[in-house]
């Protein structure tokens, strides 16, 4: 088996070994867009036509203090009584008037039967209404944001950017972490090209913007 | 100008009114034409079909024929995008560096008809009356090959008493694709069906394009089905002087 | 030690098998709507995006220059994926693959008398028919994509790229599940049918111990892996299970993870009309605490370095696997995905197979194509796939022209003969002659019938006006002397 390797990066090398290097690296172009061109105002306004499009809810906030208010108000709409959170969620975000399950890596069969995920995220990118977890303190763990079936994700609005080369810039220095992007709730078009939200992941997504 | 014309063998062969067309609009518009005799095919029907080996002479002998021209008129989109895309890699291809530069200095001197015209020359009205209703369909060559964009329609827009009527899904394909009407009859007909349709729907009198190629084809289904749309190279609408159809 | 692509082996030549395809009402009229409606939104993201041809630009130099260097990329991804963790194998071909697989399962799940794999969409997989080998080796695949298990349940083949039923309407999906779901009261709605998939996968998820997995990037730089999806099932696969085995064609490496800006943009919009799927998953070898204690990836050729060697032919490599030219080929849209007789179906299926597998019947795929140029115009990398196809027509005939069968072949001679007569002024006007004698035989009227030969093909279901008496060369003359005259 091991000779698998050498054969196959011989046959490349024989292949490309001579060829002339169009460009290297560094010479590659990038004329496309890699920055914004929106001010704060107009930047935050598309994120929320891009996730409302996408069958996002939205609980706008001012200040801190009132995020486990928004949290409470989602689980009211939703139905729901208790919250999932990893244990360094910040206590003085939570709901006070639920119940709060505290993930200390909590059994899959347990995850599964809670019906509400709430974390933080790394950063959002307006232009797609994407926001971006890489499953670390508050954002919780992969299966964590997974199992429940209502995703509420707290993002400051600082950390909103306008388009994806932003947001990977933003999330660089996380690029060795487990990543998860979230556009809108899951969903498929795969029967007759009708598009039905939520099939395994969450099927309900609230986002709780909050900050300047 | 003095214009050389490279009609296409198949127009010279099934549709020498076309020809014709092309040589009394450039005539009328004060334009000496040329059409050398000794001149036969691009070599697109045997490139395309992969016979590569057999095309080059076909290649060589047009550039020997059209080295010296003015400008050359080509009343083929594909004839002209089999030129545009293929004749810089055969030629290097060959290794010979004065064929080579032949083709590099001939291609920007190569157009197509109606490029020709509004581009080129930059004349819309020719002087031509047509009073009927005509559907244009863009050809896939003229279209995602020579980016005619809206050249010919601007064209036909100046036509006297001409109604122009869009036809639905336009940039489809007609199924003809040379040898692939043939190899692949069934499939070709089912999606020339698609395009008659289209045609027959916006209740046009005549069908035009660029290529006699997508013509033919068009024509083949139109006709069999009985209908009484007529198929017509965009030269003749161009050249015509009202007379009846 | 052979290249496998599917099932092709058994395939009909495409002309042949598009018949038949032509001939299922129901079937075109489900592929027209699916198509027609991804072409849509299609459109509609990519002329939102003002820096779309920018994009594919960079795109299509990134892979360019992945591939000229495509050795050193893949080094560089196996060191960081197993400094992270991973494990990384390499597979010449299908059966090296599908062992390898086969064997980290069965080290997996030592004692276990019946064992399964969760599966995320992979064609990757489809190409090397993993499930069959599962299956022979007494492990149970669960497909678990929506379109998947239709296809698995159906013991159908995909017949599209990224909506791989597209081919079967909702009526046909109730029936399958009705039936392997147990479930006679569901019905034709397909909010009904996807909650029936959740509810039967959801068990799965969570208890079946060994995830597999395909990749869209995996990045040299990270040595981390990306799956784009939509359902969820990808995330599922890919967190639940404590073992993660990805299949992963060689040409699916990227330099770096800021190329991911690069194709996280165009291959949603490609794809399936959506600014950004709902869900990309990344992750590098193993993350403690989250996720599968054991990543292994499988590399494999299968016939893509074969692709390398010529320069136009490398392009092929540089596909994303969007689908967009499928939507986009008119003759696709008439056919469906079977006819191409490979899991790879489309225009990129028509030069894919091929190159991977030379076939006989994939020597007609390179002529299923009208080079309309659709598929080209659409393409987020700009692999000029229209050339491909005429390239590759080039090696047929080349291929054709070196066998005594071949020489002697009626499309040859033809072609021999035309070619003979364009190179002559004077045997070209004979040949013009020749034919508006010799059509006599075939004139009813001002219309040609029943031509015989190739010519067959037309005035079978065309009609075709007679040719004139008069070319253009003889107005042209006749023309000339008036004038002298």
């Amino acid at each position: 088996m091991s000779d698998a390797r050498e054969v196959i990066l011989g046959r490349i090398r024989a292949a490309v070994g001579g060829a002339p290097d169009r460009v290297a690296y560094d010479q590659i172009g990038r004329e496309y867009q890699r920055k914004g061109s929106l001010d704060r105002e107009a930047c935050l306004h598309l994120l929320k036509d891009r996730l409302l499009d996408y069958d996002s809810e939205i609980l706008e906030v001012g200040s801190e203090a009132e995020i486990g208010g928004a949290v409470e108000e989602a689980l009211r709409r939703a139905g729901e009584h208790s919250v999932l959170v990893a244990e360094a969620f910040p206590k003085n975000w939570l709901p006070s008037a639920a119940e709060v399950v505290v993930d200390a890596a909590l059994a899959t069969e347990q995850l599964d039967g809670l019906g509400t995920v709430l974390t933080t995220c790394e950063a959002a990118v307006a232009a797609t209404g994407t926001i971006i977890l890489v499953h670390e303190g508050a954002q919780g763990r992969r299966a964590v944001t997974l199992l429940p079936d209502h995703h509420i994700c707290v993002l400051a609005r600082q950390q909103v950017v306008e388009t994806v080369p932003e947001a990977l810039a933003a999330i660089s220095s996380s690029r060795r972490m487990a990543m998860t992007t979230i556009s809108g709730p899951s969903a498929t078009s795969d029967i007759e090209m009708t598009r039905i939200r939520g099939v395994h992941g969450p099927r309900r997504l609230s986002v709780v913007l909050y900050g300047e | 100008m003095r214009i050389s014309l490279f009609v296409a063998c198949y127009n010279d062969t099934l549709f020498p009114e076309t020809g014709v067309a092309v040589t009394r609009v450039l005539e009328r518009l004060g334009h000496t034409v040329e059409f050398p005799l000794a001149q036969t095919c691009c070599g697109q029907m045997h490139y395309n079909t992969g016979y590569h080996r057999e095309a080059v002479p076909l290649v060589r002998r047009f550039v020997e024929m059209f080295r010296d021209a003015e400008v050359v008129c080509v009343p083929s989109a594909s004839c002209v995008a089999m030129m545009r895309e293929h004749y810089l890699m055969m030629a290097e291809a060959e290794n010979d560096s004065a064929f080579l530069a032949d083709v590099k200095s001939l291609l920007p001197r190569v157009f197509e008809f109606s490029e020709l015209l509004a581009n080129r020359l930059q004349t819309e009205d020719v002087g031509a009356t047509f009073a009927h209703s005509v559907t244009y369909h863009p050809s896939c060559h003229s279209l995602r090959m020579l980016h005619v964009g809206d050249a010919p329609v601007r064209l036909l827009r100046q036509v006297r008493g001409l109604t122009l009527l869009e036809l639905p899904k336009k940039e489809q394909c007609c199924g003809f694709g040379g040898t692939f009407a043939v190899k692949n009859a069934d499939v070709s007909v089912a999606m020339l069906a698609e395009k008659q349709g289209c045609v027959v729907e916006t209740g046009a009198e005549v069908v035009t394009a660029l290529d006699n190629s997508c013509l033919m084809q068009i024509y083949g289904g139109l006709h069999r089905a009985g209908s009484a749309v007529r198929t017509m190279h965009i030269a003749e609408i161009l050249a015509s002087e009202g007379a009846a159809l | 030690m052979s290249v496998r692509v599917g099932k092709t082996d058994r395939a009909a030549a495409f002309p042949v098998a598009a018949k038949t395809a032509l001939k299922n009402d129901q079937l075109r009229a489900n592929v027209r709507r699916a198509t027609d409606t991804i072409r849509g939104k299609r459109a509609l993201r990519v002329e939102e995006m003002p820096d779309w041809q920018q994009l594919r630009d960079t795109a299509s130099a990134i892979k360019a220059h992945t591939l000229r260097h495509l050795d050193e990329y893949l080094v560089e991804f196996e060191k960081n994926c197993e400094l992270a963790g991973g494990k990384v194998h390499w597979a010449r071909d299908a059966d090296e693959a599908n062992a390898i697989a086969i064997g980290l399962i069965r080290q997996y799940s030592e004692g276990n008398s019946h064992v399964e794999v969760i599966k995320v969409k992979t064609m990757t997989s489809d190409e090397v028919q993993m499930n069959v080998a599962l299956e022979a080796a007494g492990i149970t695949p669960i497909e678990t994509d929506l379109a998947d298990m239709i296809v698995q349940m159906g013991h159908d083949e995909p017949s599209h790229i990224v909506v791989p039923a597209l081919h079967r309407n909702r009526f046909e999906v109730r029936d399958l599940f009705r039936e392997t779901m147990h479930r006679p009261e569901l019905t034709a709605e397909p909010e009904d049918l996807t909650g029936a998939a959740r509810a039967y996968l959801r068990e799965r998820f969570l208890k079946v111990k060994i995830g597999v997995s395909g990749a869209n990037f995996a990045i040299a730089e990270t040595g981390g892996v990306c799956v784009v999806e939509s359902e969820g099932n990808g995330r599922m696969c890919l967190t639940m299970p404590d073992v993660l085995i990805s299949l992963i064609g060689v040409e699916k490496v990227i330099p770096r993870f800021e190329d991911l800006e690069v194709f996280l943009q165009l291959l949603p919009r490609s794809a399936t009309g959506e600014r950004m799927n709902p869900y990309n998953s990344l992750w590098c070898g193993v993350h403690a605490g989250d996720g599968p204690k054991a990543f292994h990836v499988i590399l494999l050729d299968n016939g893509r370095t074969k692709l390398l060697h010529d320069e136009m032919e490398r392009e092929t490599l540089e596909c994303i696997r969007c689908g967009a030219c499928l939507n986009a080929c008119p003759v696709y849209r008439e056919t469906g995905g079977h006819a191409y007789g490979s899991i790879y179906s489309g225009p990129i299926g028509a030069i894919l197979s091929p190159q991977l597998q030379s076939l006989e019947h994939s020597r007609s795929l390179p002529y299923a194509s009208t080079l309309c140029g659709a598929c080209y115009e659409v393409c987020p990398v700009k692999i000029n796939i229209p050339e491909i196809l005429i390239h590759l027509r080039g090696r047929v005939v080349r291929e054709d022209q070196a066998t005594l069968g071949g020489k002697l072949a009626v499309e040859n001679l033809a072609m021999q003969g035309a070619a003979a007569a364009f190179q002559s002024q004077r045997r070209y006007e004979a040949a013009q002659r020749l034919a508006q004698a010799g059509q006599m035989l075939f004139r009813k009227g001002d219309q040609l019938e029943n031509l015989p030969g190739m010519a067959g093909g037309w005035t079978k279901y065309r009609d075709l006006k007679a040719i004139p008496k008069q070319s253009f060369r003889d107005w042209w003359k006749s023309r000339s002397k008036g004038a002298s005259a």
